[in-house]
């Protein structure tokens, strides 16, 4: 039995024209914080420079050269990569009902940092563009390993297969790729920044290599909402309401595959917003994940464009990877949401 | 408007009474100045809409929610001063559908109910051994007792849970709708099992029902809540009425005898009525 | 009664009840952990026959007279340190299992490896002056520190195994953010030195750990095996326990204190030994069931004899270098892992 009081916390849902007009705002915030991105950085640029860099280009100018070449690449790549992996997090989390998943539980981040280090470790590889195919193979060999060996599980592929499955490939790559840093000093040092996850070098032609990836993962991933909400109130829910729960699961993880492999090949293993924005989300727009995921899409751009911004101004001009700045801006403001909002 | 036919017989003794008792989960308020006697040895059934705070009405009187204000007396000592362990003594609870972890058999379940028999040192005594069985014998899940209770159908794996209850070997048993998920043959052995519980050994039952018409036929005392309030508690020949229906469910209805037990049975007025 | 082992007296009121599995299993256990202690004790560049490694152990006459040394001195202690560190980071992880009634739950989730590392890291990069021997004080404050600051900021009015699971998540997160910062920015061998650590080893550990490990398993383990009957009501969600008369917060603090003290305790040892935690519990659920009072020995021994395992093979693999037995743990745990649960789906 619900009580009134619960019924009254719990948002199944709010209105959709809220909610629209939510996700107006949100598109607002995202477009300040982009231009915010643009605008910032080590070198001081005027907003009016960055406009007229941006509209009224100037071969000539240094100012718009930095803004054309290095900072609209890389705020690109900020919003491509938290939009990407905030979506990835939350199918994740729907489709395996677990609070705990992040994109990382099917090991595609693990994974793809295996075959950076080990790429660097045999080939001596050293190039961003180089370690995208790395790291995009990488991701998905492990995740159709997790998969493969969920689905052998009792069960089949169910939630806890999943989980467990891939927590023990994650645990068992990430050995291995420490096991490779320890034996060798010279890969550490090459890539530890790049495994620290950083958006710093991104450039458009890194983008364009991956865009398609990510762009079929969104839109696969916008497309499984409605099947990934009715799935998340249990698999044989689901399967009553005649959804085919076996192919959602795949496709979902065919999605977090791409989304998080072309992330990780641009900007490393980024894994905080994966796991926290489908939170946050949550408690903004209820359980709905037609809602949900262009939330999550639009939050996790928006954190990942002001961690970075934060990354790059912090310690001026030493730049800190916006992996690791993530977590210590965005972690606290998490503990005090599950403080204060969960009351079991 | 506010029923309360309260029983005035003073030789009744009441196993749990509140006393202006406020029960709030973080700043809401469900149940606010309550006052409420649970006669001994009867079966009680709380009954209500949605919402209305039944739940939470059972787990206050079960001491799992700290009330806001107010007082439960157990036998007629204020539950809050005495230790959890004496209480569990006293009073067992069941929660809605409880979890239990996978593999766990039925018989471990159903032995965990002796917890607050146990010490240190004393783990397991003739006397739990025997309470275990007793309890295991009752509920006739003797023979599945070594069975992984994730095997198990939800009726059994229901009389599992009932059965740990059971071994706790209390005068008191609160149970939070103990026939959800039963199929109806499911359902009437459970109350049957409860029934033959009160008569054989005088226990006090108190249960959230939402079967209106099985309230009335096994409770000897119904509770009906509206909003956190008691709107009526009586026999449920008195309680149970047109109005009572209307005002606390807001459905129209019509109470007709029970054929087979002569108690009083709502058939509700929807919209199809042909 | 024949899945239970009933130990009753008339006299006196002392009784208990074991899954009838429970004393064999143990005892097979043992005898496997005796058998690798003696093979690992006799490994090496240094070879020793069993017979002689048994002889010497007792304090008899060998045929050598450096035997004597290198037992006594270098391989035992070092296998002893093992077996502790594996037994505390089983127990550790199946009361954590227990009581936030969650599968994926190690003792790291609440803070321990976390904080450990923090500290350890930031000693051997920021403070490469500071004598080594601080290592494991500072590991298990840190440790200790992020836990108690998990516990309390999940606290409010009353603790909650979600609340403190995903509390758990953040304060890791952010932890292991200011470590990686370190390891990304700091001297390069002082990183090195800091990922051995990370990877977990039990190189080179003397009489010195054995002492300082002894006193927290010679406290923590009988009040963890006396409080078995707690973890089997936690286990069954906080209405049921509270409704059998659990004291339930002082139990579930106790038992969280516990935990932290055993797998702090051997982190600051052995540095954090990967998946021993996770997966000891697991086996030991397979072969006793989930009620406590058989599960947690049962689980410390598995959780021994996978860390002397280890650490044999790990020295024997790439032979004469060496690589740390945490690697090792994760390495051999994993497939073992995928393949118990393939097996399970038979039935």
């Amino acid at each position: 039995m619900v009580s009134s009081a619960s019924q009254r916390n719990f948002r199944f849902g709010r209105s959709p024209s809220i909610l629209f007009a939510g996700l107006g705002i949100g598109a607002g915030i995202l477009v300040l914080c982009l231009f915010a991105s643009i605008g910032l950085g080590a070198a001081d640029i005027t907003p009016r420079e960055v406009w007229d860099a941006l509209f009224a280009f100037d071969e000539s100018s240094t100012n718009h050269l930095i803004i054309r070449t290095v900072r609209l690449p890389r705020s690109i790549i900020a919003l491509l990569v938290g939009a990407a992996m905030a979506i990835a997090g939350a199918i994740m989390q729907g489709l395996t009902s677990n609070p705990l998943a992040s994109p990382g539980i099917l090991g595609v981040s693990t994974g793809a940092a295996f075959a950076v280090v080990l790429s660097t470790f045999i080939f001596g590889v050293s190039s961003l563009s180089v370690y995208a195919w790395f790291a995009l193979a990488g991701g998905a060999i492990t995740a159709g390993l997790v998969y493969l060996f969920a689905s052998l599980g009792p069960g089949g592929v169910t939630p806890l297969n999943l989980t467990l499955a891939g927590t023990v490939f994650s645990t068992l790559i990430g050995t291995l790729t420490s096991g490779i840093l320890i034996l060798n000093q010279q890969t550490l040092e090459q890539v530890r920044f790049w495994l620290a996850g950083s958006l710093a070098g991104g450039d458009i032609d890194l983008v364009r290599q991956v865009i398609p990836y990510l762009i079929v993962g969104f839109f696969l991933a916008l497309a499984l909402g409605r099947h990934v909400t009715t799935l998340s109130l249990g698999e044989t829910v689901a399967k009553g309401l005649g959804q085919n729960t076996a192919w959602i699961k795949v496709l979902g993880a065919m999605s977090v595959v791409l989304l998080v492999g072309g992330s990780v090949s641009i900007a490393g293993p980024i894994g905080f917003v994966g796991l926290i924005v489908p939170h946050f989300v949550r408690f903004l727009v209820g359980v709905d994940y037609r809602w949900i995921l262009p939330y999550a899409a639009i939050l996790g751009a928006v954190i990942l464009l002001i961690a970075d911004i934060g990354a790059r101004l912090i310690l001026r001009p030493i730049e800190l990877p916006v992996g690791l700045v993530m977590p210590l801006l965005g972690a606290p403001f998490f503990i005090y949401l599950i403080r204060t909002r969960i009351r079991r | 408007m506010q029923v309360h036919p309260m029983k005035t017989d003073i030789s009744e003794s009441y196993a749990l009474t509140t006393r202006k008792l406020a029960l709030a989960y973080d700043q809401v308020t469900i149940i606010e100045e309550l006052d409420l006697a649970i006669p001994t040895g009867k079966i009680t059934a709380l009954v209500g809409p949605n919402g209305c705070g039944k739940s939470t009405l059972l787990k206050g009187l079960g001491r799992l929610i700290k009330p806001r204000n107010g007082v439960v007396y157990l036998d007629g000592n204020a539950i809050a001063h005495q230790s959890t362990k004496a209480i569990a003594r006293q009073l067992g609870l069941l929660p809605q559908s409880p979890v239990a972890p996978e593999g766990l058999t039925v018989k471990e379940l159903v032995a965990q109910g002796r917890y607050p028999y146990q010490t240190w040192l004393q783990q397991w005594s003739k006397t739990d051994e025997l309470a275990v069985d007793q309890a295991l014998t009752t509920t006739e899940m003797t023979e599945l007792s070594d069975r992984p209770l994730d095997t198990l159908s939800g009726g059994q794996r229901q009389r599992a849970w009932i059965a740990m209850t059971l071994a706790q070997e209390t005068d008191i048993l609160l149970l939070d709708e103990p026939t959800t998920f039963l199929d109806l043959a499911h359902q009437i052995e459970v109350l049957d099992l409860l029934y033959d519980l009160n008569q054989s050994e005088q226990r006090t039952i108190v249960m959230v029902l939402h079967d209106l018409n099985q309230a009335c036929r096994y409770a000897d005392n119904l509770i009906a809540l509206q909003d956190g309030c008691v709107y009526a508690q009586g026999l449920p020949n008195e309680v149970m009425t047109e109005t009572m229906v209307r005002d606390v469910f807001g459905i129209n209805s019509r109470i007709i005898n029970d054929p087979v037990s002569g108690t009083p049975m709502c058939i509700p007025i929807g919209r199809k009525t042909i | 009664m024949s899945t239970w082992l009933v130990i009753r007296s008339a006299q006196v009121p002392v009784s208990f009840r074991l899954n009838r599995r429970v004393p064999s299993l143990l005892m097979i256990l043992g005898i496997l952990i005796l058998a690798m202690m003696i093979a690992s004790i006799g490994y090496g560049e240094y070879p020793i026959p069993p017979l002689d490694v048994v002889k010497t152990l007792l304090g008899l006459e060998t045929s050598n007279a450096d035997y004597a040394f290198i037992v006594n001195t270098l391989r035992f202690p070092r296998v002893l340190v093992a077996l502790l560190v594996g037994m505390a980071l089983a127990i550790a992880g199946t009361i954590t299992q227990g009581i936030l009634r969650n599968p994926l739950a190690a003792p790291g989730i609440i803070g321990i490896n976390a904080g450990a590392a923090l500290a350890a890291v930031t000693l051997i990069i920021v403070f490469p002056n500071v004598p080594i021997s601080l290592l494991p004080l500072a590991a298990f404050a840190g440790g200790f520190t992020i836990f108690t600051l998990i516990y309390l900021s999940a606290w409010n009015g009353g603790s909650s195994p979600i609340r403190l699971v995903l509390i758990g998540i953040g304060f890791s997160l952010m932890t292991a953010a200011i470590t990686n910062i370190l390891t990304t920015f700091g001297n390069i061998n002082s990183v090195s030195q800091a990922l051995v650590w990370l990877a977990g080893s039990v190189y080179g550990r003397s009489w010195d750990e054995v002492n300082a490990l002894l006193p927290w398993l010679f406290v923590f383990v009988p009040i963890v095996l006396i409080m078995a009957r707690d973890l089997n009501v936690l286990n069954l969600g906080d209405e049921i326990a509270r409704g059998v008369g659990t004291a339930l917060e002082w139990r579930r603090g106790i038992l969280l204190v516990s935990s932290v003290a055993l797998a702090g305790a051997s982190v600051a040892t052995a540095g954090t030994i990967g998946f021993v935690g996770f997966i000891a519990p697991h086996i030991a659920r397979r072969l006793v069931g989930p009620s406590h009072e058989g599960l947690l020995l049962t689980s410390a021994l598995t959780g021994g004899l996978l860390v002397i395992t280890a650490d044999l093979i790990g020295r024997s693999l790439f032979a004469p270098i060496e690589l740390p037995c945490g690697l090792i743990t994760s390495a051999i745990g994993a497939p073992y892992f995928l393949y118990l649960m393939i097996q399970q789906r038979k039935y």
